[in-house]
């Protein structure tokens, strides 16, 4: 069972309370973009076996929106932190360098 | 609003009840406003604490009056609930104090279904952690709480104004399916003593 703790109402649940929103961090291509990253853009996604950056939303409770980075294995959550944001914060990355030495995810490592 | 003459409003079921180990009954219904906006502003103050006499409520709580509460339902809103003949002069009310556009007051009464839950604390409890993803335990969850979460598939929210009371809303579309669900946990041979 996957536990978040919603950043924005402070509420711990379990993960039905929640609803997957994909992949954090997407940079958009848009009109005008290359081929190439346009299709990253829409399709190129990551698949890892471990730490991982989600986008979550509070569907049945506050309704908002936040970011998760936890692993796909062991399905141990480091944090939760808001939507409001385009890259984790540095102390989270701190948390995880220190659990997951060496992680990868993207260029942030 | 008030010189408009039409059938009188009725709730999504009637007033029905079930009894079982806990006693289940759709309540009268009540009027509900939303309110959204910036909670920490003075106009949003004003405009909940005007319609209610209520003082506003800490994050994840609900703040009851007599016969009004204002619920914290996200970081930019709240619920306020009042006897369902006073809502359209807090309407007014409300739109009287939000002149800010970044605010708005929507009657939510009609879209909305109640039910209240009686009978021994422990087991008033009970059949709400049967549904919803939430510690119900005491400590976990005291009088003024106020969780917005998931019952068995759809949304919904409650609150224990008083031991062995809990007062739930959801959406009034699945207002039956509410019912049988609560009902049915709620049957006689289903005392699992979670908190006894
Ligand atoms: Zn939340």
């Amino acid at each position: 069972m996957l536990l978040l703790e919603c950043p924005n109402c402070g509420v711990i649940a379990e993960e039905t309370e929640f609803h997957g929103g994909g992949e954090a961090h997407l940079k958009r291509f848009g009109p005008g973009s290359s081929d190439q990253d346009f299709e990253g853009y829409l399709f190129q996604r990551e698949n890892p076996r471990g730490v991982h950056f989600e986008r979550w939303r509070h569907v049945t409770g506050c309704g908002k929106w936040f970011h998760a980075a936890r692993d796909t294995v062991t399905l141990e959550v480091f944090g939760t932190y808001s939507a409001q944001t385009v890259e984790p914060p540095e102390d989270l990355l701190e948390t995880i360098r220190a659990k997951r030495p060496g992680f990868k995810w993207r260029d942030i490592a | 609003m008030s010189d408009v003459t039409g059938p009188a409003p009725v709730s999504a079921l009637n007033g029905a009840v079930f009894d079982g180990y806990v006693r289940i009954a759709e309540a009268p219904m009540r009027g509900m406003i939303t309110l959204r906006g910036d909670l920490s502003s003075s106009m949003m103050r004003n405009g909940a604490t005007k319609v209610t006499g209520c003082d506003m409520p800490g994050q994840r709580q609900i703040s009851l009056g007599e016969d009004r509460v204002i619920a914290w339902m996200s970081p930019d809103e709240l619920l306020v609930g009042m006897p369902l003949s006073e809502t359209a002069e807090a309407l007014e009310t409300l739109a009287g104090t939000f002149t800010d556009p970044a605010f708005s007051a929507v009657d939510v009464t009609h879209a909305r279904a109640a039910f209240t839950l009686t009978g021994e604390d422990a087991l008033v409890r009970e059949v709400l952690a049967k549904l919803a993803p939430v510690d119900m335990s005491p400590e976990a969850f005291p009088e003024g709480s106020f969780r917005r979460t998931r019952l068995a598939q759809v949304p919904a929210a409650f609150w224990m104004p008083e031991p062995g009371r809990a007062e739930l809303v959801c959406f009034r579309s699945v207002a039956g399916y509410v019912f049988s669900i609560l009902s049915d946990a709620a049957r006689e041979d289903g005392i699992v003593g979670l908190y006894a």
